[in-house]
């Protein structure tokens, strides 16, 4: 674990360095964890070799974004295939994930076929249960009808399509920031939805772990991309007392984590293309790389929560 | 930056009247193919999730048309709702509209809304 500890001025494992480079190291095959603010690593062949599961938690999910299907061009000219590797990868798991979470952009356009594509393939899954929240590829033409109509059926939504639920004493809250967006602005939540949060979480106690997931992040990443939300300070307003915050996003189809105080924010990376880490290309658009290159910079994360710890481990492979 | 918020939803709703009565802006469609008798010059790109020129100015009268370059879906939507927006854009589809009465109207990719344009129509 310490082969990528190259800058430990405090002594306590944690190289800010790289750590501020974990956009680098998504695409060379690495798992990553952080967990109580002590950032850790394995390459997958570690984990291979040590041939041991991941260790027994609590409550183990997997986080699985930015299908996009329906999408062909250069960058991945079969993101159908990519998804079923994922899914592959979920079925292999030593320890199957309680449920998974998509956070958005199941196809490309919103079209129904590619929405049926996307629920035929799913269907090899082992794990069933899946919560999703909406990407804006899946609400273009319609405001969000059809996606609503098909992926909230286990769930009390409200409003767009946001909700909450439980499971083993973590509360995972599900929001829609991809709607009614503004001119000139970023991922929007909207004041129904921040009044609803904060009618949400007032009865629940500040020990409680809180994961909370949606599309577009919930943090700053780079305006100038539209990658943030303009209203996210408030929901996390609402998120300050509690002890654990865990915030899961997609959206710009790489890993990027950042840890304040609390709450941890964490991007995932997507089963469809890559995405050019922030300002280093013109546009945000689709990132060509190598075909041999590009199954590294696709992945899924899993998240892991064992009562009594504070932070959630939250730990990324990818798919080659 | 004018943005549609409950303020001035009232005031886009009156817009949209004044131009549904009016025709102050008329559309040739939503989504076509290539029009090679149309005016050329009156072409916006959406490339590199931008809309190039960004502001363009036209004669009453005459035909714009955007066309998506990017391997992005992309929308055209007006921003006080002045205009029948597109629906996504997927690479290399187009959008037209004619342009009505003098103005400025100011639009955006509902999908991407930092991109945003404008589009200044003068007396024909």
């Amino acid at each position: 674990m310490s082969d990528y500890i190259s800058h430990d001025h405090e002594h306590d494992g944690i190289d800010r360095r790289g750590f501020l480079q974990c956009m680098a190291w998504a695409g060379t095959g690495l798992l990553w964890t952080i967990s109580g603010g002590v950032l850790v690593s394995r390459t997958l062949a570690q984990i291979a070799k040590a041939g041991a599961p991941l260790p027994a938690t609590d409550l183990s999910f997997l986080q699985i974004s930015d299908s996009h299907i329906g999408f062909n061009k250069d960058a991945n000219k079969d993101v159908t295939a990519t998804f079923q590797i994922a899914l592959d990868r979920i079925n292999a798991m030593p320890t199957p994930p309680a449920f998974l979470i998509h956070t958005g952009d199941i196809t490309q356009l919103s079209k129904p076929e590619e929405f049926d594509t996307f629920d035929q393939v799913f269907k090899s899954c082992r794990t069933k249960d899946v919560f999703y929240v909406p990407g804006e590829h899946d609400v273009l033409n319609d405001g969000g009808k059809l996606y609503r109509e098909r992926y909230l059926k286990s769930v009390e939504a409200k409003g767009s399509g946001w909700y909450s639920f439980n499971k083993n004493g973590v509360h995972f809250i599900g929001l829609v920031n991809v709607l009614d967006l503004q001119a000139g602005g970023l991922g929007q939540l909207g004041d129904e939805q921040l009044e609803w949060l904060e009618d949400d979480v007032k009865g629940l106690g500040a020990d409680t772990p809180i994961v909370v997931f949606a599309h577009i992040p919930l943090w700053t990443v780079y305006p100038d991309w539209g990658w943030g939300t303009s209203d996210s300070e408030r929901a996390l307003g609402y998120l300050k007392r509690f002890g654990s915050v865990t915030v899961l996003n997609g959206h710009i189809h790489q890993v990027l984590q950042k840890v304040e105080g609390n709450v941890t924010f964490h991007t995932a990376m997507s089963t469809a293309f890559p995405q050019p880490a922030p300002g280093t290309a013109p546009s945000p658009g689709p990132m060509k790389v190598p075909a041999e290159k590009l199954r590294s910079m696709l992945g899924l994360t899993s998240v892991q929560y064992k009562q009594g710890k504070t932070a959630l481990a939250v730990v990324d492979s990818n798919l080659s | 930056m004018n943005t549609l918020n409950p303020r001035n939803k009232k005031m886009a709703l009156l817009c949209a009247i004044t131009f549904l009565n009016l025709s102050i802006f008329a559309f040739a469609g939503e989504m076509k193919e290539v029009d090679t008798t149309g005016n050329k010059q009156n072409r916006i790109e959406i490339k590199d999730f931008a809309f190039n020129p960004q502001t363009l100015t036209v004669k009453s009268g005459e035909k714009i048309t955007w066309i998506n370059r990017d391997e992005e879906p992309h929308t055209v939507v007006s921003v006080e709702k002045q205009f029948k927006k597109s629906t996504a854009l997927d690479t290399d589809q187009e959008f037209t509209i004619t342009a009505g009465a003098p103005g400025t109207y100011t639009y955006f990719c509902s999908v991407h809304p930092k991109m945003t344009g404008t589009i200044v129509v003068v007396k024909s």
